[in-house]
């Protein structure tokens, strides 16, 4: 299964691959650094770093090499889940789930002596508090989804409660998926909120607050319906929004058929257990068929009872389905950025045009457009020089202003396609490998469920030919 | 006595083979109704040709066995189909229907051929040689409708007189087993049916399933060809559910159905000998209180003597004929049904086999190609 375990499979998805795209494209070449680094430089070289405003956290500071980022450094799990009772924001009391997160730091030439375990614990809302401030300040990057808030495309056997072991159990699996997943991108793995969500219980909530980021945060952003004129998107992300949309809408109808064809499945077999019962039932009253029909009942109540670990085996490859759905969100959200941001630019030059053209009208007193002053003018006689002198000053400031900012605009804008389009070649590669491997894990669990079947029926043939 | 015959006479032995088939349909002016071919093969000396073929309806069969029940009360007439099925509301005429019938007709003949005192039973021979109207006319000879319901009627009578005091042990042991083995055998015939439905279910679900993946590996380039792959996987297993499910309905439906029914027709037997068990030991009371007139009656009450240790006889050997076939349609039936699924498994694994193996091969040239300069 293409589980990540600690350490190992993000990253392996990662080590895999040739170098990181990012590394070449960096107008700052940030180099492999030597594997003896400690933590700490990585804290201090961001303290050092002075983020301008609207400059993405990205480009500017070195991207950690595959072989520094934080989960090849550290082991992190999510190794407990526990019911918790508590008041909330609102002094309701109320059910949640506390996750334990344990991390270790991990010795590169480890001899025997093991550093201590260090763990925190950390509910649902915590993680998604994590997630927002990951989206909103690294909006060129694909963030890693969480697991579902609440049991969806379930089967029915399963339960939709959340509360219930089984959902909990599993999402505590998601959440340690995240968290590696977060841990393995160059960019995000040093993001100091990060590591003090893994590292800092007490006054981790007040110190994201304190970064301002729901400040940063675009309301239009989650006005997921609102479309924006945009003339001349960058035709990569439109392309990139149609696939995250049909990428969206083919696994979840992926999911929903596989949870019928669970329910079915589970349905042929345990049906076949009544089998068992009649047959054991029946052989009471025959002598020579006795033995027989016996025997070949119990083969039945084995075969009836098989579809449990087979179903449950296959939930976890519909979790692994169910992040990639997630992540066509994530996908989405970077083009909407995008989208958002090239909007604005068109908005600003098509503002600076129109101040431009008011200035040399008022300049060279022509009147092209048809507008309200020039209107005034000619029913309420022409402005004194003095006036119109001062409105071109005003204008010229406002119009120098404007081209500085459409300059830094467009600079933001190239920024931001070029980064945002690295991580997503990056996204890419990773989901190819993922959904092969899952694919892969599928047959996999299919010729298990049919290597029982065989096993079970030839020893049933067995029976029932002595009969 | 009956002599005890193989229970299963071999090819060799069989000197009358009988096939129904062809089944057409017939339109007058009151109704529509099939027939059926018969042909009929023998080299028995009683008959006056080697091959006849004849054309019968459902009603003449049903004749039949009324017939035979009549001559042999105490011998186990084989099942014939129902009039109607209700379960699962096939049409009356549909081709499934008809063919369903004219299988279980087809085992109905040949079943009274194998039986040894059955396979020469007048009526059942005008059944196999008689043109239509024969036929017809040699229905209306035999014993009138009304003679017939009388013996319903004295047999439900003395059915509720309860059971009889002096029924011999392995009677009485017959009838609890039968009441088990009825139990059980209904239980099974819902189960199987209950399996087949479920399996063409997960068909129809599957049938779904497959082609979403060739949907998306429409969006997908690395990935396009696995996807694909699983969507022929997912395809054939589709299909060799639908072999499974065939199975089930060729062999074990129909084999369960039949017994369910003969459940019924022994219970019947096992009453029937307890009727004429019972003239005789009301007789034989009625006579008790009667000391005189003992002599006159003993012709009369050894008469009746004789016929239930005929009934008993014939019952007792028929019985074990009777269960011996049954141990062998079990087996045989539900080791076919082990061989289905086996089969249905085997052809799904290969599949998933030869998929895996593409998938990793792919794997191996991508890293092979990485490698090169």
């Amino acid at each position: 299964m293409a589980r990540p375990e600690p350490g190992s499979a993000p990253a392996r998805s990662a080590a895999a691959e040739p170098p990181s795209p990012m590394e070449s494209t960096e107008p700052e070449p940030s180099g492999s650094r030597p594997e003896e680094e400690e933590e700490e430089e990585e804290e201090e070289e961001e303290e050092e770093e002075e983020e301008d405003e609207g400059a993405l956290p990205g480009p500017e500071q070195p991207l950690a090499a595959m072989e520094d980022c934080l989960a090849k450094k550290m082991e992190i799990t999510v190794s407990e889940a526990e019911k918790r009772t508590g008041r909330n924001a609102m002094n309701i009391q109320e059910t949640y789930t506390a996750y334990l997160i344990e991390t270790r730091a991990v010795e590169s030439q480890s001899e025997g002596q093991c550093a201590p375990v260090e763990s925190l614990w950390r509910r649902y809302s915590e993680f998604e508090l994590l997630r927002n401030y990951l989206s909103v300040t690294y909006p060129h990057i694909v963030v890693p989804p969480l697991p579902e808030k609440r049991a969806d495309f379930v089967w029915h056997k399963l339960s939709a409660d959340n509360m219930d072991p089984d959902f909990v159990e599993r999402r505590r699996i998601g959440l340690e998926n995240f968290l590696l997943r977060v841990a393995s991108h160059p960019v995000l793995c040093q993001d100091k909120i990060f590591y003090a969500f893994l590292m800092q219980e007490g006054g981790w909530k007040e110190m994201v607050n304190e970064t301002g980021f729901q400040l940063k945060a675009d309301s239009r952003l989650k006005a997921l319906n609102a479309t924006f004129r945009v003339k001349n998107p960058d035709k990569r992300f439109t392309e990139l929004k149609h696939y995250s949309d049909e990428l969206q809408s083919v696994i979840s109808h992926l999911l929903r058929v596989r949870a019928r064809v669970a329910d079915r499945l589970y349905g042929v077999y345990k049906v076949h257990g009544n089998y068992g019962r009649v047959f054991s039932e029946w052989s009471a009253i025959e002598k020579e068929m006795g033995d027989g029909l016996q025997s070949a009942g119990h083969h039945m109540d084995v075969y009836a009872a098989s579809i449990d670990d087979i179903l449950e085996e296959e939930e976890h490859y519909a979790d692994q389905l169910k992040e990639y759905l997630f992540y066509a969100e994530a996908l989405r959200a970077v083009c909407r950025k995008h989208e958002l941001m090239q909007y604005d630019l068109e908005m600003a030059a098509q503002d600076l045009t129109s101040k431009k053209q008011q200035c040399e009208e008022l300049a060279t007193g022509t009147v092209r457009t048809f507008s309200l002053k020039g209107m005034t003018s000619k029913l309420f006689g022409q402005e004194t020089p003095e006036q119109r002198e001062a409105k071109i000053k005003v204008l010229e400031e406002q119009i120098q202003e404007g081209e500085e900012q459409l300059k830094s605009k467009n600079l933001e804008g190239r920024d931001f396609v070029k980064s945002a389009w690295a991580d997503i070649e990056r996204f890419k590669e990773q989901k190819n490998h993922d959904l092969k491997e899952a694919l892969i894990s599928y047959a996999v669990m299919q010729i298990s469920m049919c290597k029982k079947g065989i096993q079970v029926w030839t020893n049933a043939k067995e029976c029932f030919s002595k009969m | 006595m009956i002599n005890q015959y193989k229970f299963e006479d071999g090819p060799e032995l069989r000197d009358l083979f009988i096939t129904v088939d062809d089944p057409e349909s017939h339109i007058t002016a009151i109704e529509t109704f099939i027939t059926y071919r018969v042909v009929t093969k023998t080299t028995r000396g009683e008959f006056d040709s080697s091959e006849y073929e004849v054309r019968r309806r459902y009603q003449d069969f049903l004749w039949l066995k009324s017939k035979l029940e009549e001559a042999h009360p105490t011998l186990i007439i084989p099942p014939l189909p129902e009039k109607f099925i209700m379960r699962g509301m096939v049409e009356r005429f549909s081709d499934e229907f008809i063919e369903t019938r004219r299988k279980a007709l087809h085992k109905f003949l040949n079943r009274i051929a194998d039986h040894p005192t059955l396979t020469f039973n007048e009526d059942f021979k005008i059944f196999l040689i008689a043109q239509a109207w024969e036929l017809s006319s040699h229905k209306k000879q035999g014993p009138g409708l009304l003679s017939r319901m009388g013996q319903t009627v004295r047999a439900v009578a003395s059915s509720v007189r309860g059971a009889v005091k002096n029924r011999p042990e392995m009677f009485t042991e017959m009838n609890n087993y039968m009441e088990t083995f009825s139990q059980k055998i209904n239980l099974l015939d819902k189960i199987a049916h209950r399996i087949y439905k479920e399996e063409r279910d997960y068909c129809n679900e599957m049938k779904e399933y497959g082609p979403i993946h060739t949907l998306w590996s429409a969006s997908e380039e690395a990935i396009g060809d696995s996807l694909r792959g699983l969507a022929g996987c997912i395809e054939r297993c589709c299909r060799a559910t639908e072999r499974r499910m065939a199975g089930l309905s060729e062999h074990l439906l129909p084999m369960l159905h039949e017994y369910v029914l003969y459940s019924e027709i022994l219970m019947g037997v096992l009453k029937r000998r307890d009727q004429i068990q019972g003239e005789l030991d009301s007789r034989v009371d009625a006579l008790a209180n009667k000391k005189t007139e003992k002599d006159l009656f003993s012709e009369e009450i050894g008469k009746l003597e004789d016929k239930v240790e005929r009934a008993n006889n014939a019952l007792k050997a028929d019985w074990d004929r009777w269960k011996q076939n049954m141990q062998w349609d079990m087996r045989s039936t539900f080791t076919n049904v082990a061989e289905n699924n086996l089969r249905y498994y085997e052809e799904c694994l290969a599949t998933w086999e030869s998929f895996l193996a593409s998938q990793t091969v792919d794997l191996h040239v991508d890293e092979d190609s990485e490698d090169r300069p």
